[in-house]
Order: structure tokens, then sequence, then C-alpha cells
């Protein structure tokens, strides 16, 4: 073994079909929200699409960024050779940011989102609006605070979403082990920060929509939908660049393991959304029950969607070897993966906004499609400015004779 | 006719007795089976072993816990002894999910114990049995069914050429700790 001519200097092109459509996609999404703004009646409808697809947006890139990490942390070898595909989305954070940060920041300047702890007089005691509960939140839930939650969280993760691209640069045109090592400890940190902060980042940009109701698997349950949806764009980058004639050393070794890692991670997603039921239909408390009662009143298919597609096709379709390594099935999985992360956004974030008002037509597809369309050629651009495989990664031998 | 049951072949390196592999599968000759004291990367290919069933007795196995604990929790809950738990109906399934899911890895993991203790005989109180007490130590053996390859010199000879350090003559198919 060990023998193997690949064109480790590949670089990917960004033309043609692929930035056509994406350019498409951007123009329908932009024909969407303006469509959603035109009318007063829809403005919260479309806030809630764009925070939605925002949110996804800069939690697939962040969890680019989470997944360089772990690998640097558990030092793999098997990945070393993919690595420039979640690096291309870390690079993409920062952009993801600035537009999330922008409809929060908008939602609550026009009171379109938030509006549950974010209204006149709700912390006044004189008022008639006053809220006992909220004011007691106020400390944690109060604009400033939370805008600079928003800011610091983010900032932090694109600062070393970043970084860690930068220092992979750094070792195509240096090589030894300096940048293995910085890239090695600068991991760790981002480890730790990303491990405590996410929760509460979940917290902030969508809990807080229905500011009475908590729950503190929630965080963990965002933590298992952003990763999992993560590795299944990770997936989809991987084979549609394969299909397309790049990364011919990408082998069925390597979709087994993303395939593993989907698997895996939905069954995990499951066992926290289940725990966090399980917990409120057990007690059975008028103030946490009120969460599943909206979803259950006014979204029922949506709510049993979201199992179909994240729990049983994942374990029912990747729970043999043989469709972990084909290329196609690992495709429509993750594929039905990410509509179905959608399919869950769309039930933590509409009922705490538009609730019984909600609707599924142009303003989310459209919105959707232009998330997507601006997700693929924002990643793809970045892929696009240096080669394919980090030639210098002291893995990348390991990587390359990659077996199961 | 001898009574030589099986003849091994002891490597002293991995890549010397992929070699041998090789070179006695290019003389069309069976080979029984290897024993190496490490994993080695794609031998399983090369030697054309079969799929391992595991996989399958594993599904079977969780799907009887599966069933056993969801049967118990139907016959205790509804039929011998219903009890009124906070107006929930008397089978509400999500409150039997964690121990049914816990059952279902119970029956997995013993299954898969046993499984594994019959397939190769090696349950507590008998000796294992080996063909060459070095394959579980420091060498890469090949083994080759004697009865049915005849050409015994040939072999020996194949052997010795891909750089075996030792060809042995074994009587009995196993020798064992004992």
């Amino acid at each position: 073994m060990g023998t193997h001519n690949y064109n480790l200097t590949e670089q990917f092109e960004f033309t043609g079909k692929a930035k056509n459509l994406s350019i498409a996609a951007i123009v329908i999404g932009i024909a969407a929200i303006a469509y959603g703004f035109s009318d007063h009646e829809l403005h919260e409808r479309t806030f809630a699409n764009l925070l939605l697809m925002g949110y996804y947006f800069a939690c697939v890139c962040m969890s680019g960024a989470f997944f360089l990490a772990v690998q640097f942390v558990a030092q793999a070898g098997w990945s070393a050779s993919i690595l420039r595909v979640p690096q291309a989305m870390a690079k993409t954070l920062p952009i993801a940011s600035v537009i999330l940060i922008a409809i929060v920041g908008a939602g609550l300047y026009s009171h379109n989102l938030y509006h549950h702890w974010n209204a006149p007089g709700l912390t006044d005691p004189s008022s008639p609006e006053y809220d006992k509960i909220i004011e007691g939140k106020s400390p944690f839930l109060n604009v400033p605070f939370f805008m600079a939650r928003q800011l610091i969280f983010l900032g932090v993760y694109s600062f070393f979403a970043v970084l860690l691209s930068k220092l992979s640069a750094h070792e195509d045109l240096e090589g030894g082990l300096n940048s293995y090592r910085k890239s090695f400890k600068y991991s760790c940190v981002f480890l730790v920060i990303y491990g405590f902060t996410t929760p509460v980042f979940a917290f902030d940009t969508v809990m807080s929509l229905e500011a009475h109701w908590f729950s503190t698997m929630f965080g963990w349950y965002n933590f298992a939908a952003m990763w999992v949806s993560s590795l299944a764009t990770i997936a989809i980058i991987l084979i549609l660049l394969k299909k397309a004639g790049y990364m011919s050393w990408v082998n069925n070794s390597h979709l087994h393991n993303l395939g593993q890692f989907i698997f895996g991670f939905s069954i995990f997603w499951t066992y926290v959304w289940f725990a966090q039921f399980l917990l409120i239909y057990y007690a059975n408390m008028p103030e946490e029950t009120v969460y599943f009662y909206k979803r259950f009143e006014f979204y029922k298919f949506w709510f049993y969607l979201n199992l179909t597609l994240n729990f049983l096709a994942p374990v029912l379709l990747l729970m043999d070897r043989d469709n972990k390594r084909s290329e196609n099935t690992l495709l429509i999985v993750s594929i039905l993966v990410l509509i179905g992360h959608w399919v869950d956004y769309y039930q933590m974030i509409m009922p705490g906004t538009v609730a019984e008002h909600n609707g599924f037509g142009f303003i989310e597809i459209g919105t959707a499609v232009g998330f997507v369309g601006l997700f693929t050629f924002t990643v793809l651009t970045a892929l696009s400015k240096k080669p394919l495989v980090a030639k210098n990664h002291p893995f990348l031998q390991e990587s390359l004779n990659h077996h199961l | 006719m001898s009574n030589i049951k099986y003849i091994l072949g002891s490597f002293g390196d991995p890549d010397e007795m992929m070699h041998g592999i090789e070179k006695l599968q290019e003389n069309n000759i069976k080979i029984h089976d290897v024993y190496t004291p490490m994993p080695i990367h794609g031998i399983e290919a090369k030697l054309g072993v079969k799929r391992s069933r595991l996989d399958i007795a594993a599904f079977c196995f969780g799907i009887t816990g599966t069933m056993t604990m969801l049967s118990f929790v139907y016959y205790a809950a509804v039929l011998d002894w219903p009890v009124n738990i906070g107006g929930k109906p008397h089978f509400a399934l999500p409150d039997f999910i964690p121990i049914t899911f816990e059952l279902t890895i119970l029956f997995c993991a013993f299954g898969l114990v046993g499984s594994y203790y019959a397939s190769t005989h090696l349950f507590p109180g008998r000796a294992p049995r080996v063909m060459d007490l070095r394959a579980t130590d420091d060498r890469f053996i090949i083994a080759i069914d004697a009865k049915e390859n005849a050409e015994h010199s040939k072999i020996d000879g194949l052997l010795k050429e891909a750089g075996a350090l030792e060809i042995k003559y074994n009587e009995r198919k196993y020798i064992s700790y004992e």
C-alpha cells in the first residue's frame, strides 16, 4: 500500500452551472424577502423566516469550525485530506455572523422578533403590560446585554474559525509542524469556549422567542441539530465535488466515517430532543407543557415530520454499512437531514413568533432557497481560493490511504 | 498417506506474509486461515473473507430486548395492575422509552458476548484453541490444509521463497494452552 498519484495541487474552479444556479437562488431569495416586506401583515412571518435561515446559516458555518477543532484535538488522521471543505465553511462564518446579527438587530429594533421580552411596559410595575416573570429575567434579557452577547459569541467563533483556516494556509507555504501544533492549541481553547457558550447562544437566539418558557436541554438540543446538519453539509459538498471530478482521493471509507457521524449524531439529536420532551410530558406542569401544547395544536404535521426526517430516515437508511459507503444513498440521506433540520428550526421558531398564523409558501421556500444559494456561493468562493488539499498536513498520508 | 493435517508458514514480517499469500494464491493453493498478532489492513479483501454477520445478530438481539420490555410493560401496566398516573393513558409510550432503550442495549450486549464465545469456543473453563502459540506473540502464520493440497514440497518452497522463517507440519489441528 502507499502508492498513489493524486494531484495534490488541484484547485476548485467556481464557474459555470454551480455559480449561475447559486446566483439565481440568491435572486429568488431576495424576491421572496422583498415580497414579504411589501405587505405589512407579513412582516413578522418574513422576520421569522429570516431568523430561521440566518441562524441555520451561521450554525452550519460555526459547526464547520467545530469540526476542524475536533479533528485537531482528536489528532484525527482520516480527515486530513478533506479539511478544506469545513475550512471553507469556517471562513464563511464572519459573513454569516454579520447577516445573523443584522437580522436579530433589525428584528429587535422593529419589535418583530423577541417582543415577548422586548416590548414597552413589560418591566414597569405601573404599566398594564407589566409582566413579573419578564421583569425577573430582565437583568439577562435586555437589549444591550443581548446584543453584546450576540456580538461576542459570533465574534469569538469567527475569530477562531478564521484563525484555524489561516494556520492551514500558512502550513501550505511553510511546512513543518509549527502550524499543526498551534492549530491543536487554539482548537483546545476554542472547544472549551464553544462547548460552554453555544447553549447560551441558542437560549438567546431561539429560546428567548418564548421568554416565559425555558428548558436546560434546549442548548444541547440545538447543538446536536447544528452539528449534524453541518456534517450532512460536509458530506453533500464532498460527494458533489467528487461527482464533478474533484478530490479523487476521497474514497468510500471517508464517506463511511461521515455516514457514521451523521447516523450517530442523528440518534444523539433524537436522544436530546426526547430528553427534553419526556421530562415535560412526565412532569406535566402547565408552565412547561405550554411549549408542546402549541406545537401539538397548530404544528402537528411538522412535529411528526421533524421526527421522521431527523430520526427515522437516518436510522433506517444509514444503518447498513453498504449504505454509509454509497455516494448516492449518503447524498440523499444528507439532503433529508438538512431538510429535517429546517423543519426542526421551523418548529422552534414559528410557534413563538407567528403562532397559529404560520404558513408554508413562497416566503418560506424562497428564503430557504436564497440562503442555500448564498451559502453555496460564499462557501464555494472560499473553497476556490486554496488548493483542495492541505498538502503539508502531518497526517495527510494516513488520510490518503484511509481504509476501513 | 502422512498424518500431517496442517502446514503452517511462520513469518516474522507482515509484508512478507502478505507476499506469501499472493504467492500461494497465484499457484491456486487454498489458504485455510491466517493468524496475526495484530490487525492488518486489507487482509480480509485479499483472503476473500466473507462479511461478518455480527450486525444481523446484533439487530436480532436488540429487537428481542425491545419487544420483551414493551410486552412486559404492557402486561404489568395495562393487563395486570392498571394505575392512574397523572391522568395519562395506562400504556403511555414516552414514559417507557428509556427502559425499553436500556433493555435493547442489554440484550444486544449480552447476546453479542454470547455469540462471540460461541463462535470462538472461548467460554470460561475451556482452554483456548490455537494453531501456533507464537501467532499471539510475534509471528504471522499462514495455515494451509495439508489434506486438500497434496504438493507439500511445492508449498514448502513457496513459503520459504516468500520469506517464511519456519515451516511446521502439524498432525493435530490445534495445540492449546492446556
